[in-house]
């Protein structure tokens, strides 16, 4: 498929790919710093995914192989509409196989299997200010970040251990990047964080409708914010995937019935359905 | 157990894009809208969706009417990712609305002046019954005319400066800023403010306007003017240099009047609040002009304690293109959110020590 009539590759214009550019080259340099940029208006509604497909837009290139996700499945809707847009206006190859992908466009979750060093991974992300709920102002929140003036989001954590004996947060769970810039890492499940420390790939952050623009370069330190005494610490159904019976994966829970019958399976299908292949079965499964 | 996979999704997109398309369509047998009659019929709802959509093009903005099923935003929606991917060649020099070909001019603040008062094309005196004869499609009898007089009408401020009662224009912008090019950063500056307004929800510029009329930020207002008519736009090609027309737009300005105290540094005097927008939308006119000056609160030392005067909650949540995505993403999943929700309450419940 090439690019639809009309439009340039990906969409948007080399000027504005430009500038996309270098927003990110910034926030490369400065890991976990919101940096700016003239986000533009997109085919796509805000809230849909319009900063990711802006970073994908500026980043991707002829050869990539591009993957998307949507709560870690290829076959959400809207994952499927975005893999279509790029199908559609730049005529790259897709695929769901998550070693396969050059290039993963992902919304709540990142996948099971680690990534590697020539991949990026691309999050779309609602709310970029970690403090946003406790500050609503962007002025101020700015000059927090600029002053490193954090203490704000411990007295929160630390309000919630008071209260419930241990952090009420259990996604967009907030950590600190390369030891200096509080960092929202999108709506992922805090399960998913440990993820982030140090990764092979590069890890990149698009907020559309909030206009900014960062990243975790490969390797880079994350740190999900703790205390010492209450060490951070990830949850998971404790049951295992119905269908492949993965143990450690992080799953979704579907209805099964009315009476209260439930059906635990991983939320990344791409790990799913390779475990699956490769023979292992769950106690809801049937042998591939 | 039976579990069916959410697979699909692709096909479950065509075809609910296929059933859009018929509903949009509704009943063949009745004939089917033509873009030109919306452009010619339903201008009010061309004119908004211009002003939202940031574009001044009624052939299109009617295509996006009719493919919207008159839902407008979603018209401005479909203006703005149309807008965004055309090349800027030009910037065009200030409009002069001095020089306007006036369909409308009024002022509440004096009975009579210079170049009169014209009501226009208005809904105003209208007495709100339905009129069944438009059922039938009854022509209307041609307007009356007048001729023109010709001359540039002033504006009302024009009146009221000579005596210093009024504050003077700012010093002029060398280039204003562009919110579509440039992100917001605040202090924001008036000219991205009025750009936010311009662009803004018609519905959230009402409500804003109208809180400051009920005490939320009060400023005493008066009408100072309020003019909708043909502007011509200019630019003014480096390789010319001079300005040459490019076209006329439709536009509607409001000059509002406002009761002023004085300050430390400024005597008292009556200050102003504007606004613009595009074709004939005076209601969004004259809110937006309420909103620009109650925005002006803490430049004119007044204290800032009401919605209107918080300048980054209006300007933040001024456009409705941004608020109906985010609004409208909650129905996207959030599968793996409410899964790490699930097991956090569970956890806390069973810290609680409540049974199952």
């Amino acid at each position: 498929m090439t690019s639809a009539a009309g439009y340039n590759f990906a969409y948007l214009d080399e000027q504005t790919k430009r500038m996309i550019r270098r927003a990110l080259l910034k926030a490369v340099a400065i890991p976990g710093h919101q940096i700016p940029f003239g986000s533009r208006e997109m085919p796509l509604p805000y809230g849909w995914g319009t900063g990711g497909i802006q970073v994908t837009a500026a980043v991707l290139g002829p050869d990539d192989v591009l993957k998307v996700i949507d709560q870690g499945a290829d076959d959400t809707t809207n994952a499927v509409s975005i893999r279509r847009f790029f199908a559609r206006t730049a005529g790259v190859a897709t695929t769901t196989d998550t070693a396969a992908a050059t290039l993963i466009q992902t919304r709540h979750r990142i996948p099971e299997k680690p990534l590697r060093e020539d991949q990026i991974l691309v999050y779309q992300v609602p709310q970029p200010e970690p403090l946003s709920r406790l500050e609503p102002s962007r002025a101020e929140t700015r000059r927090m970040h600029a002053l490193a003036e954090y203490g704000l989001m411990y007295v929160k954590l630390y309000e919630d251990i008071t209260r419930f004996g241990h952090v009420a947060i259990s996604y967009d769970y907030p950590v600190m990047v390369n030891g200096r810039h509080l960092m929202a890492p999108s709506p992922i499940p805090a399960f998913d964080n440990p993820k982030m420390h140090r990764m092979a790939a590069l890890q990149l952050f698009g907020a559309g409708r909030e206009k900014r623009i960062y990243a975790v370069p490969p390797y880079t330190s994350v740190v999900s914010l703790d205390f010492d005494d209450h060490p951070f610490r990830t949850t998971r159904a404790p049951q295992c995937c119905g269908l492949c019976g993965a143990d450690s994966s992080y799953l979704d829970e579907i209805v099964a019935d009315d009476k209260g019958g439930r059906l635990f399976v991983c939320s990344d299908t791409d790990f799913c359905e390779e475990r699956r292949a490769a023979g292992h079965v769950g106690p809801e499964g049937v042998a591939a | 157990m039976a579990y069916v996979a959410v697979k699909g999704g692709e096909r479950a997109i065509d075809n609910a894009h296929a059933w859009l398309a018929a509903t949009r369509r509704g009943d063949p047998a009745v004939t089917d809208l033509g873009i030109d009659q919306i452009r010619e019929q339903l201008g009010r709802a061309v004119d908004r969706v211009m002003a939202e959509g940031s574009l001044y093009d009624p052939e299109l903005a009617a295509l996006a009417i009719k493919q919207a099923q008159g839902d407008l935003i979603e018209a401005a929606f479909l203006l703005r990712a149309y807008r965004t991917t055309l090349p800027r060649f030009a910037h065009s020099e200030p409009v002069d609305t001095a020089a306007m070909a006036i369909h409308r001019r009024i002022s509440a603040v004096f009975k009579d002046l210079p170049g009169g008062q014209v009501l226009g094309p208005t809904y105003d005196y209208t007495h709100r019954l339905l009129d069944f004869g438009l059922e039938s499609g009854d022509v209307p009898p041609p307007p009356a005319e007048a001729p023109v007089d010709g001359g540039p009408m002033q504006r009302v401020n024009d009146f009221l400066k000579h005596e210093g009662l009024i504050e003077a224009d700012g010093p002029a912008h060398e280039t204003p800023g562009d919110l579509t090019r440039e992100p917001l950063s605040f202090p924001a500056s008036r000219d991205v403010r009025l750009q936010a307004l311009a662009r803004g929800d018609e519905g959230f510029l009402l409500a804003m306007g109208y809180s400051t009329q009920r005490g939320y930020g009060g400023s005493h207002p008066f009408a100072g003017e309020i003019r909708m008519g043909t502007v011509k736009i200019e630019i003014e090609p480096a390789e010319l240099g001079f300005a040459i027309d490019i076209g006329d737009v439709v536009l509607t300005e409001c000059q509002m009047v406002n009761q002023f105290k004085g300050s430390r540094t400024t005597p008292p005097q009556f200050t102003r609040g504007y606004g613009l927008t595009f074709g004939h939308g005076e209601r969004k006119a004259m809110a937006m002009a309420l909103v620009d000056r109650a925005m002006r609160a803490e430049e004119l030392g007044e204290d800032v304690t009401a919605p209107a005067q918080n300048v980054e909650f209006v300007v933040y949540h001024s456009d409705n293109i941004e608020g109906t995505g985010f609004v409208e993403h909650l129905q996207l999943p959030h599968y793996v959110d409410f899964q790490s929700e699930l097991e956090t309450i569970r956890r806390m419940r069973a810290e609680a020590g409540v049974s199952q």
